[in-house]
């Protein structure tokens, strides 16, 4: 621990140079991704050395974004509709909120007989098929052609159903805010979901987002899915590394790589509450995928059925017809 | 006497069957949207299903399923059979538009929630609104048809 502060001191100092070398590197590879394909991130935790550049960087660049709530709230029926509210604590930063979209975790483990410690930056994981999007039920979460998924947050509800589905309970909810001010305050809505947009804007301005351009570590790297895939198991096969995200909730667009395994990293983490986990997630769409297929053929098995029944209903017919001659 | 006894039979079947698919696929559909746990009715001894979204999710497939099965079955029933003996109601045709429009905006939502499929964010709000709204109009359409007595089809020798 020691070690991480005074090397944090030590790269503030610098990180104006770090962090321009860094960027230029990186957009590269981030302006090489198409819009229309999927853009992902490898984060290799071993690089992390937990200075909270990329958790500033993203509080700056996003404070614009961030709820601005009309107080007193309204007052909600029933009354077990919870007020969610972070705006007297929008400096907390060991957890996720509507005010903090990223933030740091740390995990002391053992590897190789030595005790180390370890900081991962945590955010949202941009599913590849992301229930968030997909369940949402009036489209204020949205998945953009390159695969990040975003909330509106100029139409959401704030009914939290897309954390209430996140395999890894991201989003965060503001009460106050939002659209339901404007409809029925009382009986409808709650206010606003926030989570990490992956800086979309400034992906679609050629920028790489605010996180990756402050890290003086080149913690995480920007690209198109496929590449960042086969970098994320070059480096694991490189350093006996472990991979988190490629299979998870059926394939992620964040890919970490970790000198120990996932398993020993989820027990060493503090989760709870805005403190999302490291653990399997099988892949939370499959069963909807399937049936949403099995709906598509669906009309075909009704259309047959009918045409067997009219065809038997002919057969008998025929057959009293020929019985009576 | 045969034929009728099983037209007869077939229609009490299907009856039932249109019924219970439509009241599960309101249920569930209504259980998209965060409200059954908020105002205590996944509250209500056996309801507690109605606030787990991916329960209420595949029952709305499931039901979306035997509902296109069913569909498709009366379609091709009425065009090979029905027809010859039945017109179908200005009633009818109204319901017929409704669940038309229904089952397309259903449908457009399954297809988006398929992994890789991209609509226009507001192409989906739309679609979301219209699927509600239809919904509601269905409803109201159905309970009005019900209390008015007045049926899909119509014997041809009535008229």
């Amino acid at each position: 621990m020691k070690k991480n502060i005074s090397r944090r001191l030590f790269l503030k100092g610098g990180a104006a140079a770090a962090c321009t070398l860094a960027a230029s590197s990186i957009s590269s590879a981030a302006s090489k991704a198409d819009m229309h394909e999927q853009i992902a991130t490898l984060i290799d935790i071993s690089k992390c050395i937990g200075c909270e550049a990329c958790v500033e960087a993203c509080c700056e660049v996003n404070s614009e974004k961030y709820p601005k709530p009309q107080k007193p709230f309204p007052k909600m029926y029933p009354k077990r509709v919870p007020v969610a509210d972070w705006s007297d604590k929008q400096d907390v930063t060991n957890r996720l909120t509507p005010y903090n979209w990223l933030f740091i975790q740390s995990a002391t483990v053992e590897k190789d007989g030595e005790e180390i410690e370890l900081t991962i930056p945590r955010r949202c994981m941009h599913c590849v098929n992301p229930p968030c999007v997909k369940l949402c039920p009036w489209g204020a979460a949205k998945q953009l052609e390159n695969g990040i998924s975003r909330i509106d947050s100029d139409i959401c509800l704030g009914g939290s159903k897309c954390k209430a589905v996140c395999p890894w309970k991201i989003p965060e909810r503001q009460t106050g805010v939002g659209i339901y001010l404007d409809i029925l305050p009382s009986l409808a809505g709650n206010g606003v979901m926030y989570k990490c947009d992956r800086c979309y804007d400034r992906i679609a301005a050629g920028k790489v987002p605010a996180c990756i351009e402050a890290c003086p570590e080149n913690v995480q790297t920007i690209g198109t899915k496929n590449e960042i895939i086969k970098q994320a198991h070059k480096l694991a096969r490189e350093t006996n590394g472990y991979i988190y995200g490629e299979k998870e909730n059926g394939g992620t667009n964040t890919i970490y790589v970790s000198p120990v395994p996932f398993k020993e990293l989820n027990k060493a983490i503090e989760k709870g509450k805005g403190k999302p986990h490291f653990k399997p997630v099988k892949n939370v769409m499959a069963a909807a995928s399937n049936l949403g297929t099995a709906m598509l053929i669906a009309p075909v098995a009704g259309a047959i059925a009918a045409a067997g029944k009219f065809y038997s209903m002919v057969k008998a017919e025929k057959g009293d017809a020929s019985n009576e001659t | 006497m045969k034929h009728n006894k099983f037209h007869i039979g077939y229609e009490l079947i299907t009856g039932y069957i249109y019924r219970i698919t439509i009241f599960m696929l309101t249920l569930s559909g209504f259980a998209q949207m965060p409200i059954f746990k908020r105002y205590y009715i996944a509250d209500m001894p056996g309801l507690g299903w109605l606030s787990k979204f991916y329960v209420t999710l595949y029952l709305h497939y499931l039901f979306g399923i035997i509902f296109l099965v069913f569909t498709a079955c009366i379609i091709t029933d009425f065009f090979l059979t029905l027809r010859k003996k039945y017109k179908i109601t200005a009633s009818g045709y109204i319901r017929v538009a409704i669940l038309a429009g229904l089952t397309a905006s259903g449908i457009i939502l399954v297809i988006k929630n398929f992994a890789g499929y991209y609509y226009a964010p507001v192409f989906i709000v739309v679609m979301n609104l219209i699927h509600l709204g239809l919904v509601f109009i269905f409803l109201i359409t159905g309970f009005t048809c019900i209390i008015l007595k007045k049926n899909w089809m119509r014997d041809w020798t009535t008229l």
